[in-house]
């Protein structure tokens, strides 16, 4: 009997399946083959965890689906306290808290600033300065030396063969980031690293092939939900010339690049993709496309024609009819988009500033 | 307070996944815990999550045959609810002690111990599927989630036959266990 046979014969035995006379020879060889036993006792724990997994996976979306009807037919609100009456309720509910903590701050402050006076080394502040200048520079030089640091804390296994797929962008706070889906091809295993050389492992969520875009969730204990995201998903399609730009680890360090929308469509009229004059390198692919009030219009994927400088990205609207399309089977937690940027009124710099903290390098490790 | 037939009936329907008893208890009940979360310090997300995590805590209880409903089902909804927010505050360090009570409570401290036992193994499964890649995580789900038989996982996923099917899952098994497994022991 090989493998397979025997894990299915195990497999319906904890299933009550086997017949009579089955039952009892399996038995009889469970009896004499220690192996075999601690094999059935494994696999009957195996068993019970994923058929636990898929009942909550189950009842999750019925409650899901419970709260979308329930909510359509009026039956419950979804109900928000107004801005300025939760002010004043937590102002008269911690008035006291706060004032007691002011005044400590208040005592405080004069404390330190006087220790501060009366004990600090007399050192020229110029030194500092410089010493700090030189820890930033060293940090910018040694992106290799950033990966091996990151080995050390034991987040990729040694000898596991990374490639440096591409990019991706924070769509959710809660760690939710889309990229491309070609990026995360055969990927086993993928890291999202942030600007920092931060590594977080990630867990692929959805993969769309016809939009190419792939739905990952940071998974890792060390990722901490993000602030509220500065760009917007735009809903609408964006107007020919409009100007562009994108972020992206074509190499080891955030790269920026402008350009403008050439074309509504992709290659051969594929309508699902924007045509870009841009320039962009494959470890681009993912990246954001936002326009000049800060609103993502699409996901790079530097499908490259042969044709130079040309560039596709797939469209925003994309984003969100793939997260419609898996609201209820994959995954039960809420993940919110919203169309409104909040860097609309600010330059160019200020955007991309506030932008690339949002923007990580995906990690594709293929064995 | 007894508890009535129907509330019995309601509780074990619960434990099956039945449509029409979950949405009962969750139109009686969501409103309260929306209104008790809101007034402490959440928003309608955080009493979404809370609420759907306290039905969670119900189910698993429904389908355990050591468990006995002893209170009716809002009020242990809204006893777990309440200690499941107390927590969440806790950790984001927001002060806890002003709490405000709507209704009477039961303990449940035990009853929420087991269902993050529970939920930890959930978790560490829902990990090991997102590592095993596709088309395995598919296939998987497609069998234990979803509960489709060989003939049609074969048919949506292009295998030539059932037989094909079969020994694709059984390869993807092997690698969901080992992965399953490395991360069980060390919890």
């Amino acid at each position: 009997m090989d493998q397979l046979q025997l894990s299915e014969m195990v497999e319906k035995y904890l299933r009550g399946e086997l017949s009579g006379a089955e039952k009892v020879a399996f038995e009889e060889m469970r009896m004499k083959d220690p192996e075999l036993d601690q094999m059935v006792v494994e696999y009957h724990a195996f068993l019970d965890q994923i058929e636990n997994y898929g009942a909550i996976r189950r009842f999750k979306s019925t409650l899901y689906d419970t709260h979308q009807t329930l909510q359509e037919d009026g039956l419950i609100k979804e109900l928000r306290i107004r801005g300025s009456a939760r002010i004043v309720n937590l102002w008269s509910r911690y008035r006291r808290v706060v004032t007691v903590a002011a005044s400590i701050a208040g005592i405080t402050a004069l404390l330190i600033s006087g220790m501060i006076t009366v004990f600090s080394p007399k050192t020229p502040l110029r030194d500092i300065e410089e010493l700090r200048r030189k820890v930033s520079s060293l940090e910018k030089q040694s992106s290799t030396q950033r990966v091996e640091l990151n080995k050390f804390k034991n987040k990729i296994e040694p000898g596991a063969s990374v490639k440096f797929g591409g990019t991706g962008f924070i769509i959710d706070p809660k760690g939710y980031m889309v990229t491309s889906a070609h990026v995360l091809k055969d990927a086993k295993k993928v890291y999202v690293q942030n600007q920092d050389g931060e590594d977080f492992l990630a867990e692929i969520i959805h993969l769309d092939a016809s939009s190419d875009i792939a739905l990952l969730k940071i998974n890792d204990l060390d990722f901490k939900a993000t602030k509220q995201l500065p760009y917007g998903f735009a809903k609408t399609s964006t107007d020919l010339s409009a100007p562009v730009y994108t972020l992206g680890y074509p190499k080891d360090e955030i790269v920026y690049n402008e350009g403008y929308l050439s074309a509504k469509s992709g290659l051969d009229g594929d309508t699902l993709s924007y045509q870009l004059a841009i320039s962009a390198n494959p470890g681009n692919s993912g990246g954001p496309v936002l326009n000049k009030n800060g609103e993502v219009i699409g996901i790079l994927n530097a499908r490259q024609a042969s044709a130079n400088g040309v560039v596709f990205a797939t469209k925003s609207k994309n984003i969100y009819s793939l997260l419609e399309s898996i609201k209820d089977a994959e995954s039960p937690e809420h993940i919110r988009i919203h169309n409104a940027s909040s860097i609309k009124k600010v330059d160019r710099m200020q955007q991309v500033k506030k932008v690339q903290d949002y923007v990580y390098m995906v990690k594709v490790v293929l064995n | 307070m007894t508890i009535t037939d129907h509330e019995k009936a309601v509780f074990k329907a619960i434990g099956v996944n039945d449509k029409d008893a979950i949405e009962s208890v969750y139109k009686d009940n969501f409103s309260l815990i929306q209104h008790f979360v809101l007034y402490n310090n959440g928003n309608e997300d955080d009493a979404r999550d809370i609420f759907q995590e306290a039905m969670i805590v119900l189910f698993e209880k429904s389908k355990s045959p050591d468990f006995v409903l002893t209170c009716q089902i809002k009020t242990y909804l809204y006893s777990v609810c309440r200690r499941l927010w107390l927590k969440k505050l806790h950790q984001n360090r927001k002060i806890e002690s002003q709490i405000e009570n709507f209704d009477q409570i039961v303990p449940v401290e035990d009853d929420l111990e087991e269902h993050e036992k529970l939920n930890k193994q959930y978790l560490i499964m829902r990990t090991a599927m997102g590592k095993i890649g596709e088309p395995c995580k598919s296939l998987i789900e497609a069998f234990y989630v979803h509960h489709k038989n060989m003939h049609e996982i074969a048919e949506f996923f292009g295998y030539t036959n059932a037989d094909n099917a079969k020994n694709q899952k059984y390869k993807c098994l092997v690698r969901l266990k080992k992965l399953f497994f490395a991360q069980y022991k060390n919890a």
